[in-house]
């Protein structure tokens, strides 16, 4: 009976796409997220600037442009190595209005509370969201609080919204990227994502691994200086590098080609991914940002960035390219290639 | 020596390539096991970078995928009951049932937990001793020896919360029912290197022997596959079929004998359904009459539960707009422009990403272009 | 199948009549089982699979493993060398 057996068309069953109820993964920074926003959000509010999907929406007020964006943040365990709810909050929506070149100006905050945090804990949070405030220059101008059931959240869910105020003369957007353009990159990638993991129940390990949660607005401030050509500004959060630059190809209609040994990771990092089989290039970053400029600024931009303290680890991680438009492709560490697609959900530990 | 850059070395690569296609004087057809071997040449191109006289097949050795569909439905129904928390290796979560997955049963309430290891599913079980804590026992036989030790303790510490669904394979039946399958096609075997490091080797030299088939013992860093490769085009092109280590820093002939030694304990050898594939006799293992008290199969009464097996082609799905086509399944494999499944040619999404057919992917790319 | 890490003994202990001990993977550390490794000490190296050290890594074998790549890099060389050699 084993004679009936058809080894060379097995495959793997596919997984679940459609879904009747909400599942994690929809808010994972992978295809079901995009899913959502794509079948039910921008339907419903349809409009261009909505359906630019920038980090920041873009617009125009008596003559003024303007970036404005919002983010929820319900990390788990509220206070991480690196970092907390609170400060990760604020640099968020910081970078978010950043990314589109905007100088960011004024923030909210929204606090939805479990009933039963203790009021210290929330202190610190509030502390820790003043102080990244005051270091990234915004300030925070509005806020609401409510509390919920005990049982009812993780302690502390916080919102930030935020507007800033784009410069003259810029031009940037997840469309622009152009073939021949450079991939650059201001740092480690990974760090946020698995200084998470390494506190999480059932997975946690012990390492130097921190968040590198930072607002990247200083940062930015000096690239547009040195190059007001910039094309693309992301910050590869959820998802990590490989659903931002995914999202880009998509975008712009392009190809790009990362060379996987110039991306940079920090050897814990790497072993942590490696322990767990995971992918960096998936991981959450919450202080990085990938630009793509016109492969002639690409020197003048990588000089900047590595002078300021944020990029000292900058470099040039690939190229966009006109062919493979819409994909994501990697040259691996001994000279071969693999296409980096979008992941369905959240990336999970794997045993195999 | 820290085993792991030493073995990703470019250069050394290139050497080995252009040994292997020094070598390979025809075409051979060569099958890697494990699901591992596969992750680390798709991960590192190696599959692009061959020479075409040496064709690859990824064999079902990927455990979470071949786990049959009536023991996942069975996990589901279980993890859906109100005391249970139910624990699980990250990559199952995804896997469908019949209908639903974990992630499904997660957010209708379920208590499905993520964990690294079986003996974390022990520890739950520890601290929560008023809640049923099953875990999900499923893989090969590197695998097996950690399953073996959390039941063992569950016994050992008295934990009578503590239960496992357990859904084991084994890789020298499945070798010998892909050598036995008129269609096949495979003159060669890379062997899984870490299921060797618990079993050993000596089970393979009978089935090289009967089958005339080289089967190499091969390990997972991209030097270590291609030198696997290598072995067996050598041996192919020199006419013999014998059982060669080459991880001999990971492999011994007779592998983990402490292991061993517990499996033999724990676990006893059963038929086992491979999802996608069949029925492969005496391929599986399930726990042994002295640790039946912990089989959450017998423990969870599920009732009698109807699988079914969804289809593969999603051409409606595509149709809708709801996928691209290269978000099945099946493109690129069941599904290609001359032997097309559905409407649209459909797919590459396996459920374990080792299954991405990323080269046929992006030479197809062009071709699907409408 | 089986996705296998190789890690750094660093330290062995016991936990519920268990051998368990802490493995060093380059910058970070977890508890793992070593129960099926009795002899291992601290300082070997070994692959770690869901939590357990299944193989103690032999440095003799992984050396003479990276010796013959290396010389078979030699060979190809002089092989190369002699061909330019007679052209």
């Amino acid at each position: 009976m084993t004679n009936e057996l058809d080894f060379e068309g097995w495959t793997c069953p596919a997984p679940l796409r459609s879904y009747p109820n909400v599942i994690l993964g929809h808010g994972g920074g992978g295809k079901l997220s995009a899913e959502l926003v794509e079948h039910l959000f921008v339907p419903a509010f349809r409009n261009d600037k909505l359906e630019a999907l920038g980090d920041a929406a873009v617009f125009s007020l008596n003559g003024s442009r303007l970036a404005m964006s919002t983010d929820s943040f319900v990390v788990r365990p509220l206070f991480f190595p690196g970092g907390n709810i609170g400060d990760l909050a604020v640099n968020g929506t910081v970078n978010d209005i950043s990314m589109s070149g905007a100088r960011p100006l004024y923030l909210s905050a929204g606090f939805i509370i479990e009933e039963g945090l203790p009021m210290q804990t929330l202190a610190q949070i509030v502390d820790s969201m003043a102080a990244a405030a005051a270091k990234a220059g915004v300030t925070l101008i509005t806020g609401d609080t409510k509390v919920v059931d005990k049982g009812h959240g993780d302690g502390v869910y916080i919102n930030t919204s935020g507007i800033g105020l784009i410069p003259d003369g810029l031009e940037i957007g997840p469309d622009r990227a152009r073939p021949g353009d450079v991939v650059i990159l201001n740092g480690t990638i990974g760090d946020h994502g698995m200084a998470i993991m390494s506190v999480r129940e059932g997975l946690a390990f012990e390492s130097p691994i921190v968040s590198d949660t930072a607002a990247l607005n200083g940062l930015i401030a000096t690239m547009i200086q040195a190059c007001p050509q910039i094309h693309v500004l992301r910050d590869p959060t959820r998802g990590g590098v490989a659903s931002s630059l995914n999202e880009i190809a998509h975008s712009s209609g392009v190809g790009i080609i990362l060379d996987e040994k110039k991306i940079p990771v920090h050897q814990s990092v790497h072993s942590a991914c490696e322990l767990l089989g995971m992918d960096p290039i998936y991981v959450a970053n919450e202080g990085k940002l990938l630009a793509i400029v016109p492969a002639e600024q690409a020197e003048t931009v990588t000089a900047v960035m590595r002078g300021h303290e944020l990029g000292q680890d900058t470099a040039v991680i690939g190229q966009v390219v006109a062919e493979y438009p819409g994909l994501l492709v990697a040259k691996t560490g001994i000279g071969g290639t693999r296409v980096i697609p979008m992941q369905i959900g959240e990336q999970l530990p794997r045993i195999c | 020596m820290k085993y792991l850059d030493e073995f990703r070395d470019p250069d050394l690569a290139q050497k080995l390539l252009r040994q292997i296609a020094q070598l390979a004087t025809r075409k051979w057809v060569m099958m890697e096991v494990c699901g591992g071997q596969t992750h680390s040449i798709i991960r590192n191109g190696i599959d692009q970078l061959l020479p075409d006289a040496v064709e690859m097949i990824h064999g079902p050795g990927c455990p979470v995928c071949v786990t049959p569909l009536g023991i996942i439905d069975k996990a589901l129904a279980i993890a859906s009951r109100p005391n249970v928390i139910f624990c699980s290796f990250g990559d199952m979560l995804r896997v469908p049932g019949s209908e639903k997955d974990l992630f499904r049963i997660k957010s209708e309430g379920g208590d499905v937990r993520i964990v690294y290891s079986p003996l974390d599913a022990v520890k739950i079980a520890r601290e929560n001793p008023d809640r049923e804590v099953v875990f999900f026992g499923i893989g090969f036989e590197t695998t097996a020896p950690a399953n073996a030790m959390a039941v063992f303790q569950a016994r050992q510490q008295g934990l009578s919360n503590f239960s496992m669904l357990v859904s084991h394979v084994l890789v020298p039946p499945a070798i010998e029912a892909i050598l036995q399958s008129p269609t096949n096609r495979v003159r060669a075997f890379l062997a899984a290197g870490h299921v060797c490091s618990v079993m050993g080797y000596w089970q393979y030299l009978p089935i090289a022997e009967q089958y005339q088939t080289p089967i190499v013992v091969t390990g997972f860093e991209p030097l270590d596959v291609l030198e696997g490769i290598r072995r067996a085009v050598q041996q192919l092109e020199d006419g013999r079929a014998e059982v060669e280590n080459a991880y001999p820093r990971a492999v011994t002939e007779a592998g983990n004998v402490a292991a061993q030694k517990m499996l033999a304990d724990v676990f006893e050898v059963s038929d086992r359904q491979w999802r996608g594939i069949g029925l492969i006799p005496q391929s599986g293992w399930e726990l042994s009459a002295a640790y039946r008290d912990f089989d959450a199969a017998v423990r969870f009464d599920v009732g009698h539960i109807e699988t079914r097996e969804s289809p593969l082609c999603r051409s409606g799905e595509v149709l809708q707009g709801m996928i691209k086509p290269n978000e099945c399944a099946a493109f690129g494999k069941e599904c290609t422009p001359r032997n097309p499944l559905g409407a649209t040619m459909v797919s590459s999404e396996g459920a374990c990403a080792a299954y991405y057919q990323y080269g046929r992917f992006v030479a197809l790319e062009s071709v699907m272009v409408v | 199948m089986c996705l296998g890490i190789p890690g750094k003994v660093v330290e062995i202990y016991e936990a519920y009549g268990t051998r368990m001990g802490k493995v060093d993977f380059s910058g970070i550390q977890k508890e793992v089982c070593l129960a099926y490794l009795p002899e291992i000490q601290v300082g070997d190296y070994t692959i770690i699979h869901v939590g357990f050290a299944i193989t103690r890594l032999d440095e003799t074998s992984a050396l003479e493993t990276l010796a013959l790549f290396n010389q078979m890099g030699l060979l190809e060389e002089e092989l190369l060398a002699d061909k330019e050699g007679v052209t």
